[in-house]
This record gives C-alpha cells, sequence and structure tokens, in this order.
C-alpha cells in the first residue's frame, strides 16, 4: 500500500516545528517507523513535519556528567564506542548494533525510537534502566518526564500529541561500571523476543549498583527493580545472576504471548538472558 | 510540490505529491527502473539507494526530503563508456545473483560501505549482507562477491602505490 496523501511542512527551527505540532502535524524524524506505519495505512497524518532542516537537533553533547541526545542524532551514531564517553558510550555501541540494519540505522533516530515507543525497542529500554529523562517542547512550553513514567504501553507514552521530543538526557555511567546487552531474536530481520541491557558496579567485592533494563519483556520496557534489589550487596557470582534472572523473569517481566513465544518460553528467555548479561558486564 | 532531483549527476524537474515515496519517484517519474521495490516496509532492502553517500531504504524516504540532494542509484555504477563497476563485476565472477530481483539494492548496500571504507574485512561484509534479503543466492556468492570487489578495489590502490 501506498501512504494516503498529505500536506508536508519543513520547519527550519524548533518553534516553527511546535507551531506545525500545534496545528495538528505529525514528525517526520528518521522516518523509518512513521512511513512503515503510513505504508500500512497505521498512520494517515493530515500534516508532517520534516525536522530533518531543524539546525541543533542533531547535537549530542556530554557536560557536568549528563548526556544530552538532539532528536535527530541517528542510531548510526553510536555505534562508535568513542561518540558517548565511558561506559555509556560501550553500552550504546553494543546495543545499536541490534537494532535494524545499516541502511535503518542511518536515518532512523533515538528519540524517534522513544516517540514510537515500540515494547521491543533497544533505546527505549536502556532509558528507562539508566534513569532517562525526555524533553518535550510544545507551544504552552517545555516539561521533562522520567523514561519511567512516560512509557505508557505499546506505542503509548505520556508524550501530548502536540510535543516535540527534543531531546533525551541520560546520566553518564561511572568509569568503573561495567556494561552489557544481550538480545534472543528469532530472525537477523525480526524485532527482539526478549532484550536486557545491564549496568553493574562492584566495590570491595560486592554489588552496590544495578541497573537491568528489558525490552519486549511486557507491554512497555521495564526497569527489572525485583532482580536489581538481589544484587545489591551480593557477590558477583554466577548463582547471584542465576538468581536476579529468575527474580526478573518471574517478579518484573509480564510477557505477553507472541506467535513464536508464549509466555513460559519467554519467561524461561528472560531468566536465561538476564543472568547471561549479568555475568557480561561484571567488571573482573 | 515542484522539486529537483539529481540522479547519477543528472537533473530531474519533478511535480510529485508529498506522499510519493523515493522509490516510485525514481521509477515512476525518472524512469529509472533498476531500482525495485519489494516489501516497501524497509524489510527487503531490493530499494537500497545511495542518499547523499549513504545507502538508504528509498521506500522509507520521501521525494519532497530529496530535494537537491545527490542521489545515486545502480544505473549510475557503470562507468561513462558503460563499462561494468567492480562491484558489478564481481557480482557477475561470483555468480551473485540468479533471478536478480535483490541485487541493485545489494550493489547500491555494498557501493555504499566500499566508499565509506574500501578495506571492509569478512566479518563487516558479513555484517552488511544481512541488511537486505536474496530469496536465490543463499547470500554466500554474494558474500564473496563484495569481499572480491574491496579486495580487487584494494590491490588496485596498492598496485597504483608501488608503481609510484
Ligand atoms: C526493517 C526494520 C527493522 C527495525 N528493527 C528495529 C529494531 O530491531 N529495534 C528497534 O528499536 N527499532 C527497529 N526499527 C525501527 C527504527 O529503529 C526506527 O528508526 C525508530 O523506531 C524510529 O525512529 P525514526 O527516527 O525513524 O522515527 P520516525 O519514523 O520518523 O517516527 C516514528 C514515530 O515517532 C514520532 N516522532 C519521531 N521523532 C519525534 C520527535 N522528535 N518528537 C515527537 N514525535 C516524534 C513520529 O511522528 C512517528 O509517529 C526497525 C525499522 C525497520 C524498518
Ligand atoms: S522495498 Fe524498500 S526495503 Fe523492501
Ligand atoms: S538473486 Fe533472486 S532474490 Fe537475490
Amino acid at each position: 500500500m501506498k501512504p494516503s496523501a498529505f500536506d508536508y511542512v519543513a520547519p527550519r527551527t524548533v518553534a516553527d516545528a511546535v507551531d506545525a505540532l500545534a496545528a495538528g502535524a505529525q514528525v517526520l524524524a528518521g522516518g523509518q517507523s512513521l512511513l512503515l506505519d503510513m505504508h500500512l495505512q497505521r498512520a494517515h497524518p493530515a500534516l508532517v513535519a520534516d525536522i530533518n532542516h531543524v539546525p541543533g537537533l542533531d547535537e549530542l553533547t556530554a557536560s557536568d556528567g549528563t548526556l544530552t541526545v538532539g532528536a535527530l542524532v541517528r542510531h548510526q551514531t553510536f555505534e562508535s564506542p568513542g561518540a558517548v564517553p565511558g561506559p555509556l558510550g560501550d553500552l550504546f555501541a553494543r546495543a545499536v548494533v541490534t537494532i535494524a540494519h545499516p541502511p535503518i540505522r542511518a536515518r532512523g533516530t533515538m528519540a524517534g525510537s522513544l516517540a514510537w515507543a515500540h515494547p521491543a525497542s533497544e533505546w527505549c529500554a536502556l532509558a528507562v534502566a539508566l534513569d532517562a529523562v525526555v524533553e518535550l517542547r510544545s507551544t504552552r512550553g517545555t516539561r521533562e518526564i522520567p523514561a519511567g513514567e512516560y512509557f505508557l504501553g505499546p506505542f503509548q507514552t505520556a508524550r501530548e500529541p502536540d510535543e516535540l521530543l527534543t531531546a533525551v538526557r541520560y546520566p553518564l555511567l561511572a568509569p568503573d561500571t561495567g556494561v552489557a546487552f544481550t538480545e534472543h531474536r528469532r530472525t537477523g530481520f525480526s524485532f527482539a523476543q526478549v532484550a536486557v541491557g545491564a549496568a553493574l558496579t562492584v566495590r570491595d567485592g560486592v554489588i552496590t549498583e544495578a541497573r537491568i533494563g528489558l525490552a519486549n519483556c511486557a507491554d512497555r520496557p521495564l526497569r527489572a527493580h525485583a532482580a536489581e534489589r538481589t544484587l545489591i550487596g551480593a557477590e558477583p557470582s554466577s548463582p547471584a545472576f542465576t538468581m536476579a534472572g529468575e527474580a526478573a523473569s518471574t517478579e518484573d517481566a509480564a510477557p505477553v504471548p507472541e506467535p513464536y513465544a508464549d509466555v513460559d518460553y519467554r519467561r524461561h528467555v528472560i531468566a536465561v538472558l538476564v543472568a547471561r548479561t549479568l555475568r557480561e558486564a561484571a567488571p573482573v | 510540490m515542484k522539486i529537483t532531483l539529481t540522479v547519477n549527476d543528472a537533473a530531474y524537474p519533478l511535480d510529485v505529491e508529498p506522499r510519493r515515496v523515493l522509490a516510485d519517484a525514481l521509477r515512476d517519474d525518472c524512469g529509472l527502473t533498476g531500482t525495485h521495490l519489494g516489501c516497501e516496509q524497509g524489510v527487503c532492502g531490493a530499494c537500497t539507494v545511495l542518499v547523499d553517500g549513504e545507502a538508504v531504504r528509498s521506500c522509507l524516504m520521501l521525494a519532497v526530503q530529496c530535494d537537491g540532494v545527490p542521489i545515486r542509484t545502480v544505473e549510475g555504477l557503470a562507468g561513462p563508456g558503460g563499462e561494468p563497476h567492480p562491484l558489478q563485476r564481481a557480482f557477475s565472477a561470483e555468480r551473485g545473483l540468479q533471478c536478480g530481483f535483490c541485487t541493485p539494492g545489494f550493489l547500491m548496500l555494498a557501493a555504499g560501505a566500499l566508499d565509506h571504507d574500501p578495506r571492509l574485512g569478512d566479518e563487516e561484509v558479513a555484517d552488511l549482507v544481512r541488511s537486505n534479503l536474496c530469496r536465490c543466492t543463499g547470500y554466500e556468492p554474494i558474500r564473496r562477491a563484495i569481499t572480491r570487489a574491496a579486495r580487487d578495489h584494494q590491490n588496485g590502490q596498492e598496485g597504483r602505490h608501488r608503481s609510484v
């Protein structure tokens, strides 16, 4: 199918973009999900605002311990671990190669993934695990929402239709943080059946901080709080990681059945992947 | 909307609806039917072209987004006298195609990657080939063809350096 007819504007400033949204426009960022939705007739906006010509939205900056990712920073940027300082850059570089393919990563944006809010999105799971903050702008002003309160369900977020997602902010990870990202998918072309990202800090032989993000383990991205609690104060060991995997799978996750993965299977995969990710993340 | 597509260094002044995707504009408005459309969902990669030097899915871009931006399609690969591009020679030599439906997409995917990094290693080529679908070859010949083109390119470069 082809997209249905719409009007097209290409604003040159954030203010013009926000005005277009107030007039009912839908944002075109990388277009890698919007055009798909339009081909499938899942989206038929009357007005499309192409934000690709808004200067400044492509900025990626790190200062005062905070990483700010502008709305036009493409997936591809994060393939180089040096793009983002410290272990956060390492974690993003490990995660990004599991997102689609190079031609899609050349266009698609991290902010677009957060705006689209697919339950299997790798970026969305990392955003909740890392306490990211989403910056939203409209003609009414600017507000910030913690990622943990932003995702409401499949393709549903706290963003109002007239709000432009201008940036995502992440606290940088301490230099001694260990990170890992693993994913299980049916074929190279599928979205993740389960994806897990983890960041672990070990001091004096015990785990002092743990962050675990789960993609496609519920109707929205999750931070595995119950699993993290089992780890704090524990020694980094295989039994501890197995226990955390069990907690993630039975307490944190609320998997929905999919055509090739019923709930029992998904719980099994979650337990295995969480333990595996933690083992990989454990600083040696 | 009135736009000008610049495809393989030729200008195509067009009047298109905003909803026209780049792939349709190339095929139906510019008459460049070398770019194929398979899934129209970003999955198969048959529609891959270079936009501003970057391999992208032309089914997931609007033509109006490409006004004035250099585009390269499979028709632009051959040299001025019609001699095949090293990638095209390698695809032929390694039997990198059977029905040929996927071939323009794989060629442009590989052309973009080789432009960025002429020293593509085996692992990178294997990774790259995962971007597109081929229902005939089983991918191995395509992988060999891209590797061969990369190697020929390097040998060509080194040969030139040595002769200086
Ligand atoms: C074949 C294929 C495989 C894929 N595989 C994966 C995968 O494995 N994992 C994954 O996470 N994703 C995957 N994707 C999706 C891809 O990552 C998209 O790039 C991403 O979901 C959306 O980013 P975008 O910039 O392309 O957004 P767009 O397509 O431009 O927009 C998507 C939606 O978000 C809205 N939007 C975008 N930016 C903003 C903004 N700044 N403010 C307000 N609203 C905005 C749009 O209006 C639209 O509704 C895949 C896509 C394809 C085609
Ligand atoms: S037609 Fe564009 S990816 Fe299949
Ligand atoms: S050669 Fe037939 S699909 Fe690839």
